[in-house]
């Protein structure tokens, strides 16, 4: 086509998917065409309709569907699930085709696309449609019966679809490991910008849907597949980026609600983190939660408490006994809580509807408690999945989670062979009854604390009647000691203290008589040092004085020697010699000067 | 051979006998197709073959073009063309392609029995 020059730059179109967006680096190839293959059952469908409907709501781009494979009332009924408000969008923006060839037909003969796409032409000028998508393209394809023909018809919807300038979605199914779909779908492939592929497997006994963008002309994309979710909004795809930077955007901490906790974990638990408390029956793990939820509200945030084993308001009553008050924020409706039987509903079903609360409340902070009771239905497998999943749905919104989990006995690694949600949540405290000295005492250790130096000590938990407390720990021989023997620890630790300030009042006195000592010896040395001065500057000074001397006996004797005519001047000089000498004697030059002359 | 034109009654005969029971065999029939596209062309000169065979008793034939009545045809919910359509007599019948093969056509329109 004479578009080249235009086409020059690869423009992107929306979607609006969740995390889809961003693994295609901003959406599907505008005015190109786009296909989505996978498996049944896989959301190519879902996937298609979605970006239609985000691109008709959010950027009002009509567009058309034309569906080969599913009923129109079918469509409608399944996207009834989500918030696109579809029936609203169809009477503005979109059109439905309804393209299922019944089995009542009797095809004699070739046909072709021609007709339909002169009647899609005609629909895309009436709405000014943008978008296109071909649902179920296979199931027109099976119909014609030679590979020419299927080409043909390829070429012609490609052709068709460049000269009309639509963002197009084609899906289709692939059977794997059919020789014949390989060919056709290989060839496709090859003339289409885009293609998204969508898979299904049982992982874990729950089915685990993912997509993969396999080829994308023009464009860089994330490589790997990715897995779906599927929420009130529809479609959203796991896009690990996106929720890093989330997750790495905030340093803010969330107190717990238990100074104590707080000042383990160095300040608090980090915004959007998902916490994991684990322990056996009775050791305060719901205790800590009302905590956390109690704080949550009185900071004004909104609240979710999802509780497992009991109603809400047996949750209430019995924090309320160690003086946690979750009623006047029920009242205020900044707490919501819910209270699910595990044994009637499968833990998908929890799920869905724990999604449904969140985008309801919209809470900042959130509670389950215990979430170990979903692996009491159905397959370990499954609710270990569903565990996973739910951790990554609150990651995914943000939501700073605490998690409680049962653990059987007081085996700190039992939770790692039951749910095995400890190596996805950020933070891990165990709770455990620790038998010592004939007592059980509730033990409080951080096992993991992502991005925090947290403590790593096994405290001491003590309910009481006000509440919570973390006991100071008594470390002896490398066990953390509680209960009785904390007490005579801390009784021991105490007589301890006075023994040592008595001794050390001992060191003082010491060290201060040998300080005394030391000064009074240096004082000694001093005046023994200005002594030896002294005497040394008076030696010198009698050292001088003999040399003068021995000069005046020089010329005395010089004088003696050779006495002729020199009398007269001789005692003049001696007279002027002895003046310089007295002049000089200080300086030493005396006795040079006294020769010369 | 009529083309260009979207809707027209091609040929309509008046029944000339009464005798035996199937006196009343008017076929009403409507063709869609895409203007000259070789399988419509086709499709249309199948049908009018088979109409002067096997319909001597009378038939009511419509062509559609979609290209230039695609609203129409959109809402007839054509999808394929060339694709003809039967709507008397009961039972109906939905008939897609270039129509080649004459004795399925007739077998998909109940008719297989109309030329003995």
């Amino acid at each position: 086509m004479a578009k080249s020059a235009p086409r020059q730059v690869l423009q992107k179109s929306l979607t609006g998917i969740k995390g889809f967006d961003e693994i295609s680096l901003g959406g599907l190839p505008r005015n190109r065409t786009t296909l989505v293959m996978g498996g049944p059952g896989t959301g190519k469908s879902v996937f298609a309709l979605q970006s239609l409907v985000g691109a008709a709501s959010k950027h009002k781009q009509p567009g058309i569907f034309v569906a080969f494979e599913e009923n129109i009332d079918a469509i409608f009924a399944n996207a009834a699930a989500f918030d696109w408000r579809l029936p609203t969008l169809a009477r503005n923006r979109l059109f439905f085709m309804n393209a299922q060839l019944s089995p009542a037909f009797v095809a004699t003969g070739d046909f072709d696309l021609g007709g339909m796409l002169a009647m899609l032409e005609a629909k895309q000028l009436e709405i000014g449609a943008q978008w296109v998508v071909f649902d179920g393209i296979d199931v027109l394809l099976s119909l014609l019966r030679t590979p020419r023909a299927k080409m043909r018809e390829i070429y012609r919807l490609r052709d068709w679809l460049t000269r009309r300038e639509l963002t197009a979605i084609i899906t289709t199914k692939i059977a794997e490991g059919t020789s014949t779909d390989v060919a056709d779908y290989g060839f496709m492939q090859f003339m289409v910008d885009c293609v998204v592929r969508f898979d299904r497997r049982m992982e874990q006994g729950i089915p685990v849907r993912r997509l993969e963008i396999s080829k994308y002309r023009g464009s860089s994309f994330a490589p790997g597949e990715f897995p779906l979710s599927f929420g009130p909004h529809g479609m959203a795809v796991a896009s690990p980026g996106a929720t890093d930077i989330a997750q790495e955007a905030t340093g803010e901490r969330v107190s717990t609600g238990f100074a104590g906790l707080d000042e383990m974990l160095g300040g608090g638990l980090f915004r959007g983190s998902s916490t994991l408390i684990t322990g056996a029956p009775g050791t305060s793990k719901t205790t800590l939660a009302g905590l956390f939820t109690e704080r949550a509200c009185r900071r004004g945030e909104r609240a979710l408490f999802v509780s497992f084993d009991e109603g809400g308001e047996r949750v209430r009553r019995n924090l309320k006994s160690v003086g946690i008050q979750l009623e006047p924020h029920m009242k205020s409706g900044l707490l919501q809580m819910y209270s699910g039987r595990t044994d009637s509903v499968n833990p998908e079903e929890h799920l869905i509807r724990i999604a449904t609360l969140i985008a309801e409340h919209k809470p900042r902070c959130m509670v389950i408690d215990p979430l170990s009771a979903i692996s009491r239905t159905g397959a370990l497998s499954s609710a270990r999945a569903i565990g996973n999943r739910l951790i990554y749905k609150l990651r995914d919104h943000h939501i700073t989670a605490v998690i409680t989990a049962l653990v059987d006995g007081d085996d700190a690694s039992a939770e790692t062979t039951e749910l095995q949600i400890s190596t996805i949540a950020d933070n891990w405290i165990q709770l455990s009854y620790l038998v010592c000295g004939g007592e059980r005492n509730r033990a409080l250790t951080i096992v993991k604390s992502r991005g925090t130096r947290h403590s790593n000590q096994v405290r001491e938990l003590v309910l009481s009647d006000t509440g919570l407390t973390l006991a100071d720990v008594y470390s002896s021989g490398g066990e953390v000691l509680m209960g009785t023997l904390r007490w005579e620890k801390e009784a021991e630790e105490r007589a301890r203290a006075v023994i040592r300030e008595t001794e050390s009042g001992v060191k003082r006195r010491e060290l201060q008589f040998a300080e005394a000592d030391t000064s009074a010896r240096i004082a000694a040395l001093q005046l023994d040092l200005e002594r030896q001065r002294a005497a040394l500057e008076l030696n010198t000074r009698n050292d001088a004085a003999r040399h003068v001397t021995s000069g005046e006996q020089l010329t005395e004797l010089r004088r003696l020697r050779g006495a002729n005519g020199n009398d007269s001047v001789a005692p003049k000089a001696r007279r002027r010699s002895s003046a310089r000498v007295t002049r000089s004697s200080g300086n030493g030059h005396g006795p040079e000067r006294t020769r010369r002359g | 051979m009529v083309m260009g034109r979207s809707e027209r009654v091609v040929a309509k005969k008046p029944m000339k006998k009464s005798a035996g029971k199937d006196a009343v065999t008017v076929v009403v029939m409507r063709l869609y197709v895409a203007g000259r596209a070789p399988n419509s062309v086709k499709a249309i000169a199948n049908l009018e073959a088979i109409c002067r065979q096997h319909l001597k008793d009378g038939y009511k034939l419509e062509i559609v073009d979609v290209c230039e009545h695609p609203r129409r045809a959109l809402d007839d919910g054509v999808l394929v063309t060339p694709s003809l359509a039967k709507f008397s007599p009961s039972p109906g019948a939905n008939i897609i392609g270039n129509l080649s093969d004459t004795s399925s056509v007739l077998a998909a329109m109940g008719l297989s029995t109309t030329k003995q």
